[in-house]
């Protein structure tokens, strides 16, 4: 450690101002605050001090993927035994599916690392964290079969059109790990969705007879009521999906941390869940088809949702920020993500263009809720002064 | 004034680049993402475009002393319609198919803010000349942000070029596919965002202080 920090001592003085080498000064200062405890304070006006900062936020918000992320990779190995009927305990299950998930993660984190170094460089910025999280939950949104270089363009695309162009983290007005996914929807809808695309080598080899490989949704767009997993299957996550997203238990352990250490809003997922349920019921009032029989508590286990619900709806830069608006916010995903499932067969899975819309609109909601606070109170200072 | 004295030719090379219709004035967006999912609908789109701006100019500006200005805007859309609809006859009988493709976009030059622009900011002041090559020039301007925007939808969108196909059959095999949501009008208007972000990088007086 001692050596470490002193070759960096050594080196500083080429990257500060005036040295050979200043121009990837903010380079420099990502690897050595990455590796040590950055030393500098706060030296002017008031400042609050907390222990959470955002290194903190997102190694946080990492913890709460990563049993999301065991999960997936056992799952891919599952099922893939599942199609091609190949026994393998559950340590050869979850080692064959995370041999398969780090290309993804490489490939995501190293693309979006890369613009973000580049950017922050031409920008003579630091380079800050944001794209540690965006850089596990992309890879866990996807189908395992996404060729490497799809998901590079799609990583590439998000973080320079969704996040670079508005002025880097925290300026983004979408999401950028659902832009990813929302950019290959509609650039590659055949290696996005169908049934094929869900259980690695399902393309190239013949499947044991009956198995079909389509996810809940995908059955249920198909009108294949009958052959959809069980709530207990989906619950549990046994099922076909994207990566991260099939396990509903792994999940709430994600949203417990979340919730526990307050990173993640309960307001968000709260509001997000009672918004699909009354909209699933009101749904189920009028059965004009087997979809809209469905329960209205199924909705919860199927697709993205939970995962959209706990990790990307809760996005602190995207959501509402006004506490009345995060609860509109919320409700409305939820109610857009069952109107978009039930009434548009051609996009199964609601969740992330509900996301995406909401995220367009929750300043707006921001707005309104503001002016309310504004109107009331400026009513109450009149009684008063009147008074 | 010669017929191709400096100011005539500023009058033809500032559309092409800090006066560009598109990219600078914000003007005929729709119907650059309407017509360009394919380059060869793009460069008849922007030769018609470019035909009806210089000859409506031409025509308005050797009349402009005549035109009472309570109805110069009756006059203007009825010197563009009729030659939109000599446009549009002509593409019919040569260029069948593109004028297929076309659709309902050529009528709708009619409503392309480019020419009311500039009969109405350039033609109703100036001489006849000056005013055809205006119209020439941001006819001009128009159709280059058109092709360029052509050529890549096609070429990324449907994997050719004027209806050839480029890629070449071993890309297809290694796995690439072609990029679906260039055939969206979407990313029209992306890529007409990253030819506005590379201008205004390279032409620093265009960026706005705010």
């Amino acid at each position: 450690m001692k050596s470490l920090r002193k070759f960096l001592d050594n080196k500083k003085p080429l990257f500060q101002k005036g040295g050979k080498l200043a121009k990837f000064g903010s380079t420099f200062g990502a690897i050595e605050t990455f590796l040590f405890t950055p030393n500098h304070t706060s030296k002017s006006g008031v400042h609050i001090h907390d222990a959470i900062d955002l290194k903190r936020t997102m190694t946080v918000v990492i913890l709460a993927l990563v049993p999301a992320m065991l999960f997936g990779s056992w799952n891919i190995g599952y099922q893939n035994g599942l199609a091609f009927g190949i026994e393998r305990g559950i340590i050869d299950n979850f080692i064959f599916g995370f041999l398969k998930l780090i290309p993804l993660l490489v490939v995501s984190y190293g693309v979006g690392l890369g613009i973000e170094f580049i950017a922050a460089q031409i920008r003579g910025h630091e380079v800050n964290e944001g794209y540690l999280v965006t850089g596990i939950l992309i890879p866990l949104i996807m189908p395992v079969n996404i060729p490497l270089w799809m998901l590079a363009l799609a990583v590439a695309f998000a973080v320079i059109f969704g996040k670079e162009i508005f002025g880097g983290t925290g300026y983004n007005i979408m999401n950028v790990a659902l832009l990813a996914r929302a950019f290959l929807f509609f650039a590659y809808p055949s290696q996005m969705s169908g049934d094929s695309v869900w259980i690695y080598d399902l393309p190239n080899k013949v499947p044991i007879d009956g198995f079909s490989g389509a996810t809940p949704l995908g059955q249920i767009g198909q009108g294949a009521v009958s052959k959809m997993a069980s709530f207990h299957d989906m619950f549990m996550g046994f099922i076909p999906g994207s990566i991260g997203e099939t396990s509903i238990i792994a999940i709430l352990i994600g949203a417990a941390i979340l919730i526990f250490t307050g990173i993640g809003s309960w307001k968000i997922m709260l509001s997000v869940v009672l918004g699909t349920l009354s909209m699933g019921f009101l749904c189920n009032l009028f059965p004009l088809n087997d979809y809209m029989a469905l329960p209205g508590y199924y909705h919860l286990v199927m697709g993205g949702f939970a995962f959209g619900t706990v990790f990307m709806a809760t996005d602190p830069v995207t959501a509402s920020h006004t506490e009345k608006g995060k609860w509109i916010y919320g409700f409305m995903i939820g109610v857009l993500v069952v109107l978009i499932r039930i009434f548009n067969p051609a996009y199964p899975e609601g969740m992330m263009l509900a996301i995406l819309l909401m995220n367009v609109w929750s300043p707006l909601i921001d707005y309104f809720v503001v002016e309310g606070h504004i109107k009331r109170r400026m009513k109450k200072a009149k009684l008063k002064a009147n008074a | 004034m010669s017929i191709f004295s400096s100011k005539n030719f500023k009058l033809l090379s500032s559309p092409l680049n800090l006066q560009n219709p598109i990219t600078v004035q914000i003007l005929g967006i729709c119907s650059a993402l309407a017509v360009t999912v394919k380059l060869k609908p793009a460069i008849v789109m922007g030769l018609s475009v470019m035909v009806v701006t210089a000859i409506s100019n031409l025509v308005i500006s050797a009349m402009r002393n005549y035109i009472p200005p309570r109805i110069r805007i009756i006059v203007q859309l009825v010197v563009v319609a009729t030659m939109v609809i000599l446009v549009d006859q002509l593409l019919r009988a040569f260029v069948y198919d593109v004028s297929k493709q076309l659709s309902v976009y050529v009528g709708l030059i009619i409503t392309n803010c480019i020419i009311m622009g500039r009969l109405e900011a350039f033609a109703m002041g100036n001489k006849p000349w000056p005013s055809f090559v205006d119209g020439i020039g941001n006819g001009l301007g128009y159709a280059m942000i058109l092709i360029v925007i052509g050529f890549i939808r096609e070429l990324f969108g449907s994997g050719a070029v004027l209806g050839y196909n480029v890629v070449p059959k071993s890309f297809y095999d290694f796995g690439y596919i072609n990029n679906g949501m260039m055939i969206m009008p979407t990313m029209a208007l992306i890529l007409v965002g990253v030819i506005i972000w590379i201008q205004r990088s390279f032409n620093k007086e265009l960026i706005e202080k705010d």
